[in-house]
C-alpha cells in the first residue's frame, strides 16, 4: 500500500494511470482546470486536445470498441459536460465501456445556478450505467477505481464521474490501493450448469437452428468461442448490425445481417427457424420488425451476460445468464458429450437456406443518373482495404451499405453506432480508434449528412497526427430520410437536401474544407477514378485524407423491411418480394 | 393491471430515491406509492414500493431496479404480507355531528389527534381497504384535508429480506 500527499486533482491522474488508462480525450475549462495542471506533466498519459467535447465522448468510444478496452473523456462542467450527453447515451445504447470525468462548480455553490454549473448527474442518469459526485478528495481513489470496474465489467457502458472544484484542489493523503465497496453489484458470468444442458439438449433435438449473434459476442470478446460452436453445430448464423465481424463473412454457414435492412436469407432463415440460439443479442425492434410475428415457429435458447435483457421483448424457454466467454465453451462441451461421434444433420434446413442465398444475393443497380454508385464505392474501399482495416460509419444509407458491403471478418473492425443512430459518430470513432490501433488502416465512411456534424475532429487528428481516411457518400442529400420519402411520403423531399453535390450549390466543397483542416481532398466523380483515390488514401499517412464521392441521391437501401411490420413482409427490392420454397 | 408490492433494500446514497423513481417512470411502470425509511442496517434504506403493471412485466421492473448499482436486493412480498397505510383525516364536526364521528373512530379503532369546535383530526393505521373504507363513511361530514404515507410491507413469519445481507 502506498501513501502519499496529493491535491484532488492529482489524485484524479495518478488513479487513472494506476488503473492503466493511456489516453483521455477532452477539452478543459474553469471547472476542470485543476485536473489539466497535473495532466500535462503525465508520463503515461496522452491527452488529445478536442474542437468539441461530443467528439471526445465518441472518440473514446471508438477507442473502446477498436480495443476492447476503457475509452476515457473529459470535460468542463456545464456546457462541457452537457456536450457529452449524445455520446454518453450512445455508449448506453451500444455497451461500450465508457468513463466520462467531468469538472463541477465548487461545492459550496452548487444548488445555486452558479457559472457553468448544470447538473450533469442528474442529466446522465438515465443514460448512464451508473454515475458518481464527488465533493471529497478522499473519495477520488475509490471512485474511480469502481467506475472503471463498473465500465468495463458485466454488461459495459458508460460511468460518469463528476467532481467538484475544490475536491480537485484539495490535498489530502493518497492510499492506494483504495478499498471498493459494490455490495450492489455481483455480475453473474458463470452460467447455471443446469441451463447449460437443458440449451445443448434443446439444440441437439432442432432441425431448424439458426446462431442469433448480437454485440455482446464482441463485447465479450467471445468470437473465437462462437466459431468453435457454431461449426460443431453446423448450423446458419446471423450476425446482427452491431456482431459484423463478430462469425466471419467469408464462413459458408454466414447469413448476413438480419433485420430492417437485412439480407433475405438472415431475414427469412430467422422468420423459419425453429430455434434460435441467440448470442449477446436483445430483440431489437430493427432485428425483429413487428416482434409478434417474428420467428413464429421458434424456441429461444437466450445467452446475456443481462438478465434484464432475457425475456425483455421475447420469452426464452432456456433463458442463460453469464459471460459468453464463459458459456460458449460450456455449451460446446456439453454439446460434444450429445453428439459423441454423430453431426447433427441439418440438410433439409440447409437445402432451404441455399436456395435463399442463391436466389437473393445482396446486391445493386448502376444509377440512372450517372454519378457514382455508393454501393459500389463502398465495395471497393473494403475490397482494398483488407479485413486488418477499421470502418467507422456514420449514420443513413452509407451506414447500411458498409455493414452489408463490407466483408467483415473479425470483431472491433466495425465501429458504428447502433443502438442510438447517432449523426456525427463515425469522425471522431474513427479518430479513437486510430489512436487506439495506430498501426491499423482506418476508415471514416460518412454521409454528407453526418460528415458536417462532427467534421471539426479533423483539425484534432491533423494536429495529433492521426492519420485516418475520410470516405464521404455525398449523395447530396439526408439520403435515408429522403429514401422513406421516397416510398411513404409520395417523393414530397422535406428538408432533406443538403446541397453538397457537384451539380448543387455544393456548399461546403469538401475537398476545400479538408484543404482547410491540414488533410488531403480528393474529388471522385468517375467510376474509373475510384480505385487509384482510395489507393492514394490508402498510401497517404502524413496527413488524414478526405474523398468526396459524388454518388448517386436516388440509391436505396435494399433488402427493407418496413418499420413495424412482420418481418415476412422483407421486400427484396422496391415491389420484389422474395418467393420461399414452401409458398411456391 | 395487477398491483405488486415490492421491497427494495438499497445503499444510502446521495440521489437513490432519484434513480429508482426515475427507473420507474421512463420504463413506464407506476407507482401507486412509495414509502422510504432507514433499516435496522447502518447505511442501508429500505423502500416500499407498490407498482401497477400489467401481468408479464414485473420480472422487467425488478430486473431493471436490481440492476441499479446501489440496489442491494428487491423482493416481491406476497398479497399476505403485512401491509399498512398510515393517514391523517381532518373532519368537519359541530355538536351535531361530533358523536357519530368519534364513533366511526372507535368502529375503526382509529384514533382522534386534535379537536377544535368544528374539526378534528382523525389518524388510522391499516391495510388500504380499511383506510379506504374509513374515508367513504367520513366523507358525508367533509374531509377539509387528508394527508398519507405510503404503504409499509413486511413479510409475515420470522424470516427478514436482509437475511444474508452484510452489517
Ligand atoms: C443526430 C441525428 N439527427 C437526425 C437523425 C435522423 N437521420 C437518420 S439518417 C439521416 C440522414 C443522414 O444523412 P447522411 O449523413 O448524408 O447519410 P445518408 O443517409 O445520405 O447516407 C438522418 C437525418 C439521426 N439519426 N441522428
Ligand atoms: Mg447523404
Amino acid at each position: 500500500m502506498s501513501k502519499e500527499v496529493l491535491t484532488g486533482a492529482q489524485a484524479i491522474i495518478r488513479s487513472l494511470e494506476l488503473l492503466g488508462v493511456d489516453t483521455i480525450f477532452g477539452l478543459p475549462g474553469g471547472a476542470i482546470l485543476p485536473t489539466y495542471d497535473p495532466l500535462m506533466d503525465s508520463k503515461k498519459i496522452r491527452h488529445i486536445l478536442v474542437r468539441h467535447e461530443q467528439g471526445a465522448g465518441h472518440a473514446a468510444e471508438g477507442y473502446a470498441s477498436a480495443s476492447g478496452r476503457l475509452g476515457v473523456c473529459l470535460a468542463t462542467s456545464g456546457p462541457g459536460a452537457t456536450n457529452l450527453v449524445t455520446a454518453i447515451a450512445d455508449a448506453h445504447m451500444d455497451s461500450v465501456p465508457l468513463l466520462a470525468i467531468t469538472g463541477q462548480v465548487g461545492s459550496k455553490l452548487i444548488g445555486t445556478d452558479a457559472f457553468q454549473e448544470a447538473d450533469i448527474v442528474g442529466i446522465t442518469m438515465p443514460i448512464t450505467k451508473h454515475s458518481f459526485l464527488v465533493t471529497d478528495a478522499n473519495d477520488i481513489p475509490e471512485v474511480i477505481s469502481a467506475a472503471v470496474l463498473i465500465a468495463t465489467t458485466g454488461r459495459p457502458g458508460p460511468v460518469l464521474v463528476d467532481i467538484t472544484k475544490d475536491a480537485q484542489n484539495q490535498k489530502f493523503d493518497f492510499v492506494w490501493p483504495p478499498k471498493v465497496e459494490l455490495p450492489g453489484y455481483k455480475p453473474v458470468t458463470k452460467p447455471h450448469g443446469k441451463q447449460v444442458q437443458a440449451a445443448a439438449e434443446m439444440i441437439s433435438k432442432s432441425s431448424k437452428p439458426i446462431f442469433y449473434v448480437g454485440g455482446g459476442i464482441v463485447r465479450a470478446g467471445a468470437a473465437k468461442e462462437l466459431l468453435e460452436l457454431a461449426e460443431l453445430v453446423g448450423a446458419p448464423v446471423v450476425t446482427t448490425l452491431m456482431a459484423r465481424g463478430a462469425f466471419p463473412d467469408s464462413h459458408k454457414q454466414n447469413l448476413g445481417m438480419p433485420g430492417m435492412h437485412g439480407t433475405v436469407p438472415a431475414v427469412i432463415g430467422l422468420q423459419r427457424s425453429d430455434l434460435l440460439i441467440t448470442l449477446g443479442a436483445r430483440f431489437d425492434d430493427r432485428v425483429t420488425g413487428d416482434a409478434k410475428s417474428f420467428a413464429p415457429d421458434a424456441k429461444v435458447v437466450h445467452v446475456d451476460i443481462d438478465p434484464a435483457e432475457i425475456g425483455k421483448i421475447r420469452h426464452a424457454d432456456v433463458p442463460i445468464v453469464g459471460d459468453l466467454k464463459e458459456v460458449i465453451p460450456e455449451l460446446t462441451a456439453e454439446l460434444k458429450k450429445i453428439y459423441g461421434t454423430k453431426t447433427h444433420d441439418l440438410t433439409d434446413w440447409w437445402s432451404a437456406m441455399n436456395h435463399l442465398v442463391e436466389h437473393y444475393p445482396l446486391g445493386h443497380d448502376a444509377p440512372e443518373d450517372g454519378k457514382l454508385s455508393p454501393q459500389a464505392v463502398i465495395k471497393r474501399i473494403g475490397e482494398l482495404s483488407g479485413p486488418e482495416a477499421i470502418f467507422a460509419a456514420g449514420v443513413g444509407q452509407h451506414q447500411m451499405w458498409s455493414a452489408q458491403f463490407i466483408k467483415y471478418e473479425r470483431p472491433n473492425a466495425w465501429l458504428n453506432s447502433g443502438g442510438a443512430g447517432t449523426m456525427g459518430y463515425s469522425v471522431p470513432a474513427a479518430m479513437g480508434a486510430k489512436v487506439a490501433q495506430p498501426d491499423r488502416l482506418v476508415w471514416s465512411i460518412d454521409g454528407d449528412g453526418c460528415f458536417q456534424m462532427t467534421n471539426q475532429e479533423l483539425v484534432t487528428c491533423a494536429i495529433n497526427n492521426i492519420p485516418i481516411k475520410v470516405a464521404i457518400i455525398n449523395n447530396s442529400s439526408l439520403g435515408m430520410v429522403r429514401q422513406w420519402q421516397t416510398l411513404f411520403y409520395d417523393k414530397r423531399y422535406s428538408n432533406t437536401d443538403l446541397h453538397t453535390g457537384t451539380d448543387s450549390l455544393m456548399i461546403p466543397d469538401f475537398v476545400k474544407l479538408a484543404d482547410a483542416y491540414g488533410c488531403l481532398g480528393i474529388r471522385v466523380e468517375k467510376e474509373e477514378e475510384i480505385d487509384a483515390a482510395i489507393k492514394l488514401a490508402i498510401e497517404t499517412n502524413d496527413r488524414p485524407v478526405v474523398i468526396d464521392f459524388i454518388v448517386s441521391r436516388d440509391a436505396m437501401v435494399w433488402p427493407m423491411v418496413a418499420a413495424g411490420v412482420s418481418n415476412d413482409e422483407v421486400k427484396y427490392a422496391r415491389d420484389a418480394a422474395p418467393v420461399w420454397e414452401g409458398e411456391e | 393491471m395487477s398491483k405488486h408490492v415490492l421491497s427494495i433494500l438499497v445503499e444510502d446514497k446521495p440521489g437513490l430515491l432519484t434513480r429508482v423513481a426515475g427507473l420507474f417512470a421512463r420504463r413506464g411502470f407506476n407507482i401507486e406509492s412509495l414509502a422510504v425509511g432507514t433499516s435496522e442496517i447502518e447505511g442501508l434504506s429500505r423502500i416500499t414500493v407498490v407498482v401497477a403493471v400489467e401481468g408479464a412485466p414485473l420480472e422487467q421492473v425488478t430486473k431493471q431496479i436490481n440492476k441499479l448499482i446501489n440496489v442491494i436486493k428487491v423482493v416481491e412480498l406476497d398479497p399476505e404480507a403485512v401491509q399498512r397505510d398510515h393517514m391523517l383525516i381532518k373532519v368537519k364536526t359541530d355538536a351535531a355531528t361530533r358523536s357519530q364521528v368519534l364513533e366511526a373512530v372507535t368502529l375503526f379503532r382509529a384514533r382522534v389527534i386534535d379537536v377544535v369546535s368544528d374539526a378534528v383530526i382523525i389518524e388510522i393505521t391499516g391495510d388500504t381497504s380499511k383506510c379506504a373504507a374509513f374515508i367513504k363513511i367520513l366523507e358525508p361530514y367533509g374531509i377539509k384535508e387528508m394527508v398519507q404515507s405510503g404503504v409499509l410491507a413486511m413479510g409475515r413469519g420470522s424470516k427478514s429480506i436482509t437475511e444474508k445481507v452484510s452489517k
